[in-house]
């Protein structure tokens, strides 16, 4: 039996949707009015200026440097815990005919070997809809796809067992050919899901009008993970049936979900604990439970600990990758470039199965307009199967994918009417008058946009840059420089709208000290130090006093993931409704028992620097907060609270596409100067400028590093990471030998990276700010934005050349030579030089 | 039996020969602060330090990927790991910088860059030198961190200093802490000679023995494909190979026979001397954690199609010196050119039971020029997919000498005789070079691979010898134009 999270009853979502809509809009303007006057719960509170007393560190930098932060390969376990390598399978699309796993119970040092068959429970592990069989059954999908496990005394013994057993041809597989050529599927129409269509007003009229059309298309790569920490989890056996999985996971309980329905066991059976990840950045959202559900049936079969870790390369064979996409354009424009309306279409390559590939070809197409109203549109998503590990969640969840269609189309139209990209950007900002989105959404804040540009523009330089890299390349025959500044709009709030909930525990010890748990997950985003503030600021209290431990899913229950930036927006404004909720207690408390007869006014009661303080000046009281707990405790009043929110506002209609999906947007932009030796194709970045929106900052030092962070890894993206698959459909690119992030070296040698300030976020956000977590990572279409200026010089900025992602030095240079090839030959034609 | 101190305590253990230090550390000794990130010496986040006597005696340390270093390499050295560092509470300076710029955010690679910065820091205390950008690139180039974005690594790098100088006693002190050298008997299976007549013995009684020195590539068939080595003949401690000779050939040709287990990182001052270009190389070769433990040798005798000082080694006319039993009890040596030593795809002239015991590295001769220019996807830590190394002497106008080598364009480094032949005797104009670029095609007919297509190749290395023209043109007219970018350049 599916359970409620599974969505695979599509229709009955889709009528939900549409209940919930029209009751929405009424109560929605009404709630909308109300937070932004301000008469909602928060009121506006800034960051403090100056010194920066949010910018904490990260609430385990100790343990990080000092090597006692555990992960779960340290995790102590018992000595006769078992290890488990996996059998991946070895081609890319066939049928297994005979998998004979008893010859491979007898190999030394293995003690249980399980398939298919072996699982009493579910069988299919998909998160959101089927599709995902926790081990082959019969149909192999993907080179790297899970035939069978080994668990054997040791990590070594159970990876040679795996290695022997496949020698010895246990598995006999009939292979069939591979299909990895996304667009050939899409066009025969084989599609992990049906195709979206987004759409509004009269684009083919628009187009018909227009005085120019562009078009183009592009092939923009996909991204390993490459968290540092591999996919892993420990497994203990509980006295009853079930289990405790402690696991480096962006969803526990959805990995509750699965571990019971593989078990088939009750949900209460399961307890999943994530203390933190070494990095997750989405590859943890779905992918980290098929290790989970495999150790658990491991033991619960063996009754002993059960231990996972996938070696890098099984790692980045058997998991999924960000979608590779293919777009294309064709849109219309007047004489100053701004566009009237057109068509934009793009192609996720989803891999074998849905996984979350729905949402995320829709926030591709929900960013296919970046910062630019497209006018009157249609935006075409399909979900094309391939067979290739299904792609998955990854920081920006096919925003950046979509975002690149519409900055291609940007650097197309500047060279196409002989303006700089940034004047034609500027253009086509979303601006009054041109206010929605082609689905349907209200973007507020223009002006911040535009401000956020403007200062950009000014601090970076641009216009003298401009004009000194032109005379620069006119100078310079091999080496040619380029700039560009390119702005993100990021839509924040899950888009399936059941998501958008969070939990929150607050414990308080008689002796004052504080424990807060929530639905979220710490992967190095600093989101427990952000509750740990939010905690410490609602109550008075030093951070310090304060304590997260480990996300559990015995204390907050039925939790979303931590992704789509929402971590500290949604379980930020769980932990404050405990607070709250706790805080009335005890001032409640306060007035009856303590300042009853001082005639102290229930409503100035305030919880500040560790003092429960009534009444001002004279007629002012205080009572250390380890004094008021103590005597609450006992008098007998409760000391521990639950918080929940769920996010306002937020729907979305998908038959009709249109709605209001996101709560609110983040912006930002960056600028980028690279230089580009047209040679050999090798480029450098030379200088990068940003400034970002995170509304009121919860955390200066932790927002800067999600930008910086995010930039570098978009960066990486859409440069060096370069992801290569041979013919057999087999990942080559396998390990840090042969796909490279950015390193060291890549960090720009000029940097300035700020955050804007002064613009609150316009809904009542934790404390007015803003989620961080994916907005900047698509700061990174700078460099390449950049990298395609550099290449135009070579065509007198006469056109943008084609440049497909990864931009790798190959890429640069071929496109170079493309160039070269027509304009030197056009130029000798003219008799020039 | 590995008999080693650990952050100052001495420590035995057994380990099967193939054992990492990693392992050592992680499933042995049960100390889980150094991490597995890619098992495969590329991300950094098992990066320890080991101190070794250095020439007064006291100790230096060095960093080194635990994951391909041999546990049996520590007999007698001194680890120290990011357990050790701080002393109660009270953090070493490269952990409290990194705690104050906000250098970790999930913490899982910050172990590994706390160790870098930890031997930066050792290094400033023995020789202090200004942190230039290429020196703070050369200490963490090998530290892959997927979420800050390096910037404030960098911060904590130039701010350490301004930490107290909590630094554990026991750095020091050790030095006193005599451990014993392993002996190595006939029943150790990880042998460790350290004189040249020893290491012939070994090699006749174990002539299909793994011979090993940096272990940065052999390890990984170790880690990566699970191999059981029978018999592991560790070439570091031979003290013959780890000399730098000055000598002059037969041929009358003067310059050094190199050690061949003279880490990158000792080369590194005679190549700054003589070699700009091969030290400019050098600086791109793998990552400090590699050139610490690299051989010029094992880069030889790995004979790999992609290794990055083969073609600089056949521009330059290098020779080998090779070592082995004779009938008797002595030993054998013989000399070959260095091109003939590369037969095939990972194949060499090497015979069973030989070992290399130097590479010859003439000295430049008067009027000659060497350029060294390597393509790959990212600058620092990678592998190249194309290398050209270009030597020619200029005498009356014409090249002379013209030595043309190319790593990635064949199934073993090579040098192209016919783009060779297109040059020698011509002036450096247009013309040749226009030749040379066309003869590159009968030289070679690259693969496509993970690292770059055959057309990539083919034309990047042509284009290469384009950037060859240019840059001698640009080093007579003295023209400002730049001929490539200054981040690649030397």
């Amino acid at each position: 039996m599916r359970t409620l999270t599974k969505l695979n009853k599509s229709t009955e979502i889709a009528d939900d949707a549409t209940a919930d809509m029209s009751a929405d809009s009424a109560v929605a303007r009404e709630e909308l009015e109300g937070r932004i006057k301000g008469a909602a719960p928060l009121a506006r509170d800034t960051v403090h200026p100056g010194s920066h007393p949010h910018s904490r560190a990260h609430e385990s930098a100790v343990k990080h440097v000092t090597g006692r932060a555990a992960y779960i390969d340290d995790l102590k376990a018992p000595a006769d815990a078992l290890h488990v390598a996996l059998a991946l399978s070895p081609v890319a699309h066939g049928r297994l005919t005979r998998l004979d796993l008893d010859k491979v119970r007898d190999m030394p040092g293995v003690v249980d070997v399980v398939g298919f068959h072996d699982v009493p429970g579910h069988t299919d592990i998909g998160p959101v809809f089927p599709g995902d069989p926790i081990f082959v059954e019969e149909e192999i999908s993907y080179v790297g796809q899970v035939m069978f496990a080994v668990a054997a005394e040791s990590y070594r013994a159970a990876r040679e067992a795996v290695n022997a057993a496949l020698a010895k041809g246990i598995a006999e597989i009939d292979e069939q050919p591979a299909c990895l050529d996304p667009v050939a599927t899409a066009e025969r129409g084989e599609f992990v899901r049906p195709t979206h269509v987004q759409q509004s007003g009269d684009w083919e009229q628009a187009l018909a009008n227009a005085a120019h059309v562009v078009e183009a298309e592009q092939f923009v790569g996909g991204q390993e993970h490459f968290y540092l920490e591999g996919q892993a989890c420990l497994v203990q056996p509980t006295e009853d049936e079930g289990v405790i999985v402690h696991t480096s996971n962006q969803h526990p309980s959805e990995t509750q979900k699965l571990v019971a329905e593989v078990l088939g066991i009750p949900f209460h059976a399961v307890t999943v604990e994530v203390r933190r990840m070494g990095g997750g950045f989405g590859g943890k959202e779905t992918q980290a439970s098929p290790w989970a559900c495999i150790a658990a049936l491991i033991a619960r079969r063996t009754g002993r600990t059960t231990r996972v870790r996938l070696p890098r390369a099984d790692d980045m064979r058997a998991t999924g990758k960000r979608h590779p996409f293919h777009n294309r354009y064709r849109l219309g424009i007047d004489e100053q470039g701004v566009i009237q309306g057109g068509e934009i279409t793009v192609i996720g390559d989803c891999g074998y199965s849905p996984d979350l590939s729905d949402a995320i070809v829709d926030r591709a197409m929900f960013h296919s307009d970046n910062a630019y109203s497209l006018g009157e549109a249609r935006v075409i998503g399909h979900r094309a199967r391939t067979h290739t590990a299904s792609n998955t969640a990854f920081r920006g969840f096919g925003g950046p994918q979509g975002m690149m269609v519409i900055e291609a189309a940007m650097d197309d139209i500047a060279r196409r009417i002989g303006e700089d990209p940034l004047t034609v950007r500027k253009r086509n900002f979303y601006r009054p008058g041109r206010q929605t989105t082609h689905y349907g959404q209200q973007v507020d804040q223009i002006k911040l946009l535009r401000e956020l540009v403007e200062q950009l523009e000014t601090s970076s330089e641009y216009w003298a840059r401009r004009r000194a890299i032109t005379e620069f390349n006119a100078e310079s025959p091999i080496v040619k420089r380029g700039l560009a500044l390119t702005p993100v709009k990021f839509g924040i709030s899950f888009t399936a709208k059941h998501l958008n909930q969070a939990g929150a525990l607050l414990h308080v010890y008689t002796d004052g000290s504080v424990m807060i748990n929530h639905g979220g997950t710490e992967m190095g985003q600093g989101l427990h130090t952000k509750i740990c503030q939010v905690v410490a600021r609602e109550l008075g209290l030093d951070v310090d006093e304060v304590r997260i431990t480990a996300t559990r899913t015995d204390k907050v229950p039925n939790t979303s993931p931590t992704a789509a930036s929402s971590g500290a927006d949604l379980n930020g404004q769980a932990a404050r409704d405990a607070c709250v909720k706790l805080k009335q207690r005890l001032f409640d408390f306060a007035h009856e028992h303590l300042y009853k007869d001082q005639g102290l006014d229930r409503d100035d009661m305030r919880l500040e620097a560790g003092h429960l303080v009534a009444g001002y000046g004279e007629s002012e009281r205080r009572i250390p907060w380890g004094e008021l707990v103590q005597t609450a405790y006992l008098n007998r009043i409760l000391l521990s609270e639950k918080g929940f929110y769920a996010t306002p506002l937020i729907h979305y209609d998908r038959n009709v596409g249109q709605g209001r999906p996101f709560y609110y947007y983040a912006f930002g932009a960056a600028v980028a100067e690279v230089s580009v030796d047209t040679l050999t194709g090798e480029y450098q970045v030379d200088r990068v400028d940003i400034l970002h929106d995170v509304g009121d900052s919860l955390n200066p030092a932790i927002d800067i590093g999600q930008v910086e962070g995010g930039f570098i890894q978009g960066m990486g993206w859409l440069t060096s990471e370069e992801l290569k698959w041979n013919e057999a459909g087999r990942l080559i690119s396998d390990g840090p030998a042969t796909y490279k992030i950015p390193t060291y070296g890549d960090l720009p040698p000029v940097f300035n990276v700020k955050l804007m300030e002064g613009h609150p976020n316009s809904m009542a956000s934790i404390y007015r700010s803003k989620a961080v977590g994916e907005p900047p990572f698509m700061l990174g279409m700078a460099v390449w934005s950049a990298l395609r200026d550099a290449l135009a010089s070579l065509a007198d900025y006469a056109e943008a050349p084609r440049l497909d992602t990864p931009a790798t030095p190959e890429r640069v240079l071929l496109a170079a030579e493309e160039l070269r090839s027509r304009y030197d030959s056009a130029r000798l034609e003219r008799g020039a030089p | 039996m590995i008999d080693f101190m650990l952050n100052g305590r001495p420590c035995r253990s057994e380990a099967t020969p193939e054992t990492s230090v990693l392992e050592l550390l992680r499933e042995t000794l049960g100390a889980t602060g150094t991490k597995e990130g890619c098992a495969s010496g590329d991300c950094g986040a098992c990066t320890v330090a080991i101190g070794e006597p250095g020439p007064n005696g006291e100790l230096r340390y060095h960093s080194a990927n635990a994951c391909i270093t041999p546990a049996h390499q520590l007999n007698g050295r001194y680890l120290v790991t990011v357990e050790g560092l701080a002393q109660g509470e009270s953090l070493h300076p490269a952990q409290a910088a990194m705690v104050e710029c906000h250098g970790s955010q999930c913490g899982f690679c910050t172990p590994g860059i706390v160790m870098s910065l930890f031997t930066l820091h050792e290094q400033q205390r023995h020789a202090p030198a200004p942190l230039t950008p290429q020196r703070l690139e050369a200490a963490l180039g090998g530290n892959l961190c997927r979420c800050t974005g390096y910037r404030p690594i960098r911060d904590a790098a130039l701010s350490m200093n301004q930490h107290p100088d909590n630094r554990p006693q026991w750095l020091d002190a050790a030095a006193a802490t005599k451990t014993t050298e392993m002996a190595s008997g006939d029943e150790a299976a990880f042998l460790q000679p350290t004189t040249l007549a020893a290491l012939v013995d070994c090699l006749k009684r174990h002539p299909k023995a793994r011979l090993v020195a940096g272990a940065t590539d052999l390890w990984l068939e170790a880690t990566q494909r699970l191999a059981h080595f029978e018999h592991v003949i560790d070439v570091t401690r031979v003290a013959e190979l780890n000399d730098i000779d000055e000598t002059t050939l037969e041929d009358g040709r003067s310059g050094w026979w190199l050690g061949a287990a003279v880490t990158y990182s000792r080369l590194e001052p005679l190549f700054e001397e003589h070699y700009d270009a091969f030290a400019h190389l050098l600086h791109r070769l793998g990552s400090q954690q590699v050139r610490n433990r690299g051989t010029l040798g094992g880069n030889v005798a790995n004979a790999s199609p992609i290794g990055d000082t083969p073609p600089v080694l056949l521009a330059l006319g290098s020779r080998l010196r090779l070592v082995g039993p004779d009938d008797g009890h002595g030993v054998r040596e013989r000399e070959l050119p260095l091109e003939d030593f590369f037969l095939d795809y990972k194949r060499t002239a090497l015979r069973e039971g030989e070992a290399i015991r130097a590479i010859f590295l003439p000295r430049p001769v008067a009027g000659q020029t060497l350029k060294v220019w390597k393509l790959s996807k990212r600058r620092e830590d990678d592998i190249s997919a194309v290398l050209g190394a270009f030597a020619w002497r200029m005498e009356n106008g014409v090249m002379r000498d013209v030595r043309l080598a190319f790593g990635g364009m064949a199934a073993i480094p090579k040098r192209a005789a016919h783009a060779e032949a297109a040059l020698e005797g011509k002036a450096p104009d247009a013309a040749a070079f226009q030749a040379a670029r066309q003869a590159l095609g009968k030289d070679f007919q690259p693969m496509s691979d993970v690292r770059g297509s055959a057309h990539y190749r083919q034309l990047s290395a042509a284009n290469l010898l384009e950037r060859l023209r240019l840059s001698i043109a640009q080093a007579e007219t003295d023209s400002s134009r730049e001929v490539m970018l200054h981040a690649y350049a030397h």
